[in-house]
């Protein structure tokens, strides 16, 4: 059995109450009126005065100018500021959209973090399954430290539907289609409506949460079943429901990346968003396993589990990165190739307004991966498992990031208190709930079927 | 100067495995094995050194990944750099998408046909090649272990591989 260390509680309560902290600071300094948004334009005016004074010195608004170059920082904007500048009380207007980008940041902060430890609980499930499905002989060692990440299925999921729900009491202005004044005024949301209203979105929501859950709770309790009888049925139940899952996965994990990712830019459809989503959770989850595993083996927990297990882990780690870089360029490469003006303001403002996090993270999730984790024997080693794993991490963190933050708050993104109080408290919210089911159950399924293989599993 | 080996023949590949264990305790130098099929853990257990032609296929990847892009850097960027539908070929780095399939294609091309090329020439195997097998049955269901005789008494090793279970012992002079 395993026990929970107070260090380990401690640091998970830190995490989650500085997190609280800097969220609610974030919440309560985050801009509630049109004024207050001016004056951060005009100290930001102030900042970037001279040189940005000197490069656009025909410009006579240089207030709307240089708030619009803060980040983007091309000509292209000075201009349009300049085009807009006839226009009666642009700078009103300006503001007023600045104003909802920047209360949108925190909320849009907290829903990139939430999203991306439920995630990796959702593709530590389908990880799970696939196992079972696939009659893996070498994972069931790791059977119970994947059960154990799924345990922030529940608490993970719910608090992603509080935050749709919350999104759609509108409290929040996440989801521009839920605003139904900007839905009057446009017939492209107009046609999405049937499918894009706020009762059919909870309501699916709802479904794929419940299903995921109903799955988990049976894997688990078939799981923890089985040590204690002398039969399979438990087992082979488990091997059905796995494979029932799978379907019901595939399906709704697609369906949920267009309601919960996709239908932030109501506009912009791809067809291979939900595998690109999938392959995102698959290794962030996979990743996960891996370092909870090192972790623990390094602890003294896992004394079964041996470098081939990991080196396994680190060629899942290996393969979904590429597979997950296959996927992105397949979404990325064919509509900069097409260039189709209604698909390709989605790549354009990502890579006008967020071009270090958009090829970063390119960076992050395949150049690195790649080539660490190419050498057969580095797959052994652990700390450049672990490294690697914290660099995928990240990586993936900012490929959440750069599909919800254009969406939400456009240009006026940062990596700031918000982003990171909320990485820290779902962070310590993670850990707490996820070490916290490691303590309920031996670290070892006893007489699974193939527990003995697994145990002497050797590359 | 003729040397002398011994072939001797085992029928078993678990036999194979404890008499290769054996033979490497007792310090004969064993020459060569046939097997008609890869034994698991065979190249471990006679100490050969891990075979180095996944280093090689990485290195001709990185070959075939730069014949990619400086031959499309040419072609398109410097030599003729034609306006074709639109594509941006003011840099390389601006048309860089629509290359990326070839890149990936020619790595792929590279690493794999360069490493079975190397593959081919480390074994010495090529079409006409004479058959070096010893036994015709090694091919089929017989395991070969040939040993150096050296300087051990012919009658002390070949009574040692008898006891390793070996079914036939022959001794040759090459």
């Amino acid at each position: 059995m395993y026990t929970l260390s107070s260090k380990l509680k401690l640091t998970a309560i830190i995490f989650m109450v500085v997190g609280a902290i800097g969220l609610i600071f974030s919440f309560v300094t985050a801009p509630s009126s049109i004024q207050e948004v001016k004056d951060i334009i005009a100290s930001q005016e102030a900042h970037h005065g001279g040189g940005h004074g000197e490069s656009h010195a025909e410009n006579t608004h240089q207030v709307t100018a240089d708030a619009h170059d803060n980040k983007a920082g091309g000509n292209e904007h000075g201009m349009t500021a300049d085009a807009h500048n006839a226009e009666e009380g642009h700078d009103d207007a300006h503001a007023e959209h600045m104003l909802h980008q920047l209360q949108n940041k925190p909320w849009a902060a907290v829903y990139v973090a939430a999203f991306f430890f439920f995630m990796i609980a959702l593709g530590a499930l389908a990880f799970y399954a696939v196992q079972y499905a696939a009659q893996a002989g070498w994972s069931p060692v790791l059977f119970r430290v994947m059960e154990a990440v799924t345990a922030y299925l529940l608490p993970g999921s719910l608090i992603v539907f509080a935050l749709l729900l919350l999104s759609g009491l509108h409290i929040n202005h996440l989801f521009v289609w839920m605003d139904p004044e900007v839905v009057a005024e446009d017939e492209l949301l107009q046609g999405k409506s049937s499918y894009l209203n706020v009762p059919f979105f909870l309501i699916r929501a709802a479904l794929y949460i419940i299903g995921w859950n109903v799955f988990r709770y049976l894997l688990r309790r078939n799981s923890l079943r089985h040590d204690e009888v002398d039969h399979n049925r438990f087992f082979r139940q488990s091997f059905k429901l796995s494979a029932g899952f799978l379907v019901f996965f595939i399906v709704t994990e697609s369906m949920m990346s267009w309601d919960w990712i996709m239908s932030l830019d109501p506009h912009w459809f791809s067809t291979l968003f939900g595998w690109y989503v999938f392959a995102s959770l698959f290794v962030s989850a996979i990743t996960v396993i891996a370092l909870i595993t090192i972790f623990l083996k390094a602890r003294g927990y896992l004394d079964f589990v041996n470098d081939s297990h990991i080196h396994d882990l680190a060629k899942f780690m290996f393969g979904i990165s590429i597979f997950w870089t296959y996927l992105w360029f397949s979404q990325f490469m064919l509509i900069w190739y097409s260039n189709i003006p209604e698909e390709v303001t989605y790549f354009i403002t990502r890579i006008e307004d967020y071009k270090l996090p958009f090829f970063g993270m390119l960076a992050l999730n395949f150049i690195f991966p790649v080539l660490v984790l190419m050498n057969s024997d580095y797959k052994r080693v652990n700390w450049f498992v672990v490294m690697s794993g914290i660099i995928i991490l990240i990586g993936h963190y900012l490929d959440i990031y750069n599909m919800v933050m254009p969406a939400t708050v456009g240009e006026s993104w940062f990596i700031g208190i918000a982003e990171i109080a909320a990485l820290l408290f779902f962070g310590g919210l993670f850990i707490f709930i996820v070490f916290n089911a490691l303590t309920k159950a031996p670290l070892l399924a006893k007489r699974n079927p193939y527990i003995k293989e697994s145990k002497h599993f050797h590359y | 100067m003729s040397s002398k080996v011994i072939h001797a023949i085992y029928t078993d590949d678990d036999l194979l495995m404890q008499a290769v264990k054996q033979t490497k305790e007792a310090h004969y130098r064993i020459e060569e094995i046939y097997t008609p099929f890869p034994v698991h853990g065979l190249d471990k257990a006679m100490g050969l050194a891990p075979t180095r032609i996944a280093i090689t296929s990485f290195l001709y990847g990185l070959v075939g990944l730069s014949v990619a892009i400086s031959m499309m850097n040419f072609i398109m960027i410097e030599d003729w750099p034609q306006n074709i539908g639109g594509k941006p070929s003011f840099s390389f780095l601006e048309n860089l998408p629509a290359f990326v399939p070839i890149m990936f294609e020619l790595t792929v091309f590279f690493a794999a046909h360069l490493m079975v090329i190397t593959f081919y020439l480390r074994s010495k195997i090529w079409p006409f090649k004479k058959a070096e097998n010893p036994d015709p049955r090694t091919t089929d269901d017989h395991f070969l272990m040939e040993v150096d005789v050296a300087n051990h008494k012919i009658e002390d090793l070949s009574q040692f591989l008898s006891n390793t279970g070996a079914v036939e012992i022959k001794l040759i002079n090459k």
